[in-house]
């Protein structure tokens, strides 16, 4: 076999490469290293120590941790357990199980009714977050919203979402929004598996469930790292909860990236903002982490 | 028998299939609806006269008019057009020249912008900004934006162009094209599906986005439309839901426009990998 030519020299690579470089180096690259500066500061927004931040140490750190108040509403780590519960239920159970169950239902079918209802969760999912977040408001109001109407529909009392079940209601709300993306992601990963795997198991006789959970499941392991992971890393960071509800009432909707915004920009004190934008980084990478190992032990047993 | 079971499975097939349609419809329901009315609340009511006098108090209001068709068309177009270009450069460049390490440094820009995201690096990208003397600039949200977006964009282009045999830009070469010349006259021409896809993707994006011009911005004269969505209440303090949903549903509109032209045009799967 001959050599492949080389079709860009190395230098007119260099340069088409280097103004994105310059973009993700500036406003990527030195953010990291510029909020770990800032978080050992007691650095403001305004005042003296906004022009001159003094040192402090592991001060924003150590109250960030402080076990006295670490559990309290509003405080750190309230914040990091509903956080904790937002995740959990909105994306892995939410979000992955009605993209998996959306994905399911429809596999091997066509037609208009799959492509209506594909749409409609599509489209949920691409609309801006602020139009999302008024339609949601208006769906879970006490009075004229259209969830109470229906539950009354159906004889049930009056729920009031918003203020009576906070946390559970941004979890519905971030679980309908994100579906989609695990629907399509799980179709396509069904799209590949070969037609040939499940006509064996029709011979065999194996029941619906069966073959999702001994045949289907299996194969497409991998995928489903890649969508666990990344709606896990999506929902950790995302500030949609704070267009429905603004952290309250009373904090109980006040995950991470909230709190952040209210003691960086409303509190005015970039110092702790940037302890706990650090501590999401450092989340956040363990995350990444754990997903290449994952990866790369796939591929291992290949 | 076979013929009972054949229609009793369509039937579940049609009542499965409304359901999980009423689930994501009725949230979207009201804004459909509510626009339309001029005695709009927060139920879900059909309008005794469907009106549009609703919108033609949103193009009244010159605020509003200026945040939808000046400030979030300069921001996403913006961004779309830097982003594109700069990734568009550089994924050519991983896809195509002998740099080391090439397959670490995609992965490795993913991997790093998924950490470094725009809600943990809020105080720093607003130092930065401030810094740079960009605070309430368009150009400060464009900057911002663009290099959040990029190493994504880079990724979904790199991939493309992968996908693309080379004889095309190795016979424009062994004919004598210079390489600028062969990148421009051959490799651009078939890469712009690909252009397209991160453009649009781009755009949604930008557009969509509340925290970057939220947190940047002062002036409400610069405010694009998903911030400014939020300054339509009376004096009482409470939302004018008649202006606030027909505003909402003509900001929507140009994404749905896009996904349906994006689906037709390349099917909706490539554009559905990443979303951030």
């Amino acid at each position: 076999m001959h050599k492949r030519r080389t079709i860009l020299p190395l230098r007119t690579g260099l340069i088409f490469l280097a103004p994105a470089s310059l973009f993700i180096a500036a406003f990527i690259l030195l953010p990291f290293f510029w909020i770990a500066g800032v978080s050992f500061t007691n650095r403001s927004l305004t005042g003296v120590t906004a022009a001159n931040p003094e040192f402090v140490g592991l001060k924003n750190y150590l109250k960030l941790f402080d076990l006295s108040s670490f559990l309290q509403p509003g405080q750190f780590g309230s914040s990091l357990v509903i956080t904790g519960q937002f995740v959990f239920w909105s994306a892995i159970v939410g979000q992955a199980v009605l993209g998996l169950i959306l994905a399911w239902f429809f596999y091997r079918r066509t037609g208009w009714v799959k492509e209506s209802v594909q749409t409609l969760a599509i489209i949920a999912w691409i609309i801006p977050d602020v139009v999302v977040a008024f339609a949601w408001s208006a769906f879970l109001d006490y009075d004229g919203g259209t969830l109470n109407w229906l539950i009354g529909l159906f004889g049930g009392e009056k729920v009031d979402w918003l203020l009576g079940l906070p946390l559970l209601s941004i979890i519905i709300f971030n679980a309908w929004r994100g579906a989609a993306f695990s629907m399509l992601l799980f179709s396509s990963a069904f799209g590949s598996i070969p037609p040939s795997y499940l006509e064996t198991a029709d011979v065999v006789g194996a029941g619906a469930w069966q073959r999702l959970k001994d045949i289907i499941l299996p194969l497409i392991r991998t995928h489903i790292v890649t969508d666990l992971i990344l709606i896990t890393l999506w929902t950790f960071n995302t500030f949609s909860p704070f267009l429905l509800t603004g952290g309250g009432p009373a904090f109980k909707t006040e995950v991470v990236s909230v709190l952040t915004y209210r003691v960086a920009f409303k509190y005015f004190d970039f110092g702790a903002g940037s302890a706990i934008g650090m501590v999401m980084m450092i989340i956040n990478l363990a995350f990444a982490l754990v997903y290449l190992s994952l990866l790369r032990r796939q591929e291992g047993t290949r | 028998m076979n013929v009972v079971r054949h229609v009793l499975g369509r039937v579940g097939f049609y009542v499965v299939s409304s359901l999980f349609a009423a689930i994501f419809a009725l949230p979207l329901l009201w804004l459909v609806v509510a626009p339309f009315s001029t005695k709009a609340n927060l139920s879900v009511s059909l309008p005794e006269q469907w009106s549009l006098s609703n919108f033609a108090r949103v193009f009244a209001n010159s605020f509003a008019v200026r945040a939808l068709f000046q400030n979030s068309v300069i921001q996403a177009v913006g961004t779309m057009v830097l982003v594109t270009l700069l990734a568009t450069l550089a994924a050519y460049a991983l896809s195509r020249a002998p740099i080391r390490g090439r397959d670490t440094i995609s992965y490795g820009l993913v991997l790093f912008s998924s950490i470094v995201t725009g809600t943990a690096a809020m105080v720093p990208i607003f130092l930065l900004i401030f810094r740079m003397g960009l605070i309430d600039t368009h150009l400060g949200v464009i900057l911002v934006f663009t290099g959040g977006l990029l190493p994504a964009a880079v990724f979904i282009m790199r991939d493309f162009v992968d996908s693309i045999p080379r004889s095309y830009e190795e016979s424009a070469l062994v004919s004598g094209a210079s390489h600028w010349g062969m990148f421009r006259d051959i490799a651009l021409p078939i890469v712009r599906p690909g252009m397209m896809v991160v453009g649009v993707w781009t755009f949604v994006n930008v557009w969509g986005g509340f925290l970057v011009p939220f947190i940047l911005l002062r002036s409400p004269g610069k405010m694009p439309a998903s911030v400014a969505i939020y300054s339509f209440y009376t004096e009482g303090g409470t939302p004018i839901i008649t202006l606030t949903t027909a505003y909402a549903l003509l900001y929507t509109l140009p994404v749905l426009a896009l996904y349906l032209f994006v689906n037709w045009k390349y099917g909706f799967r490539f554009f559905g990998g990443i979303k951030s």
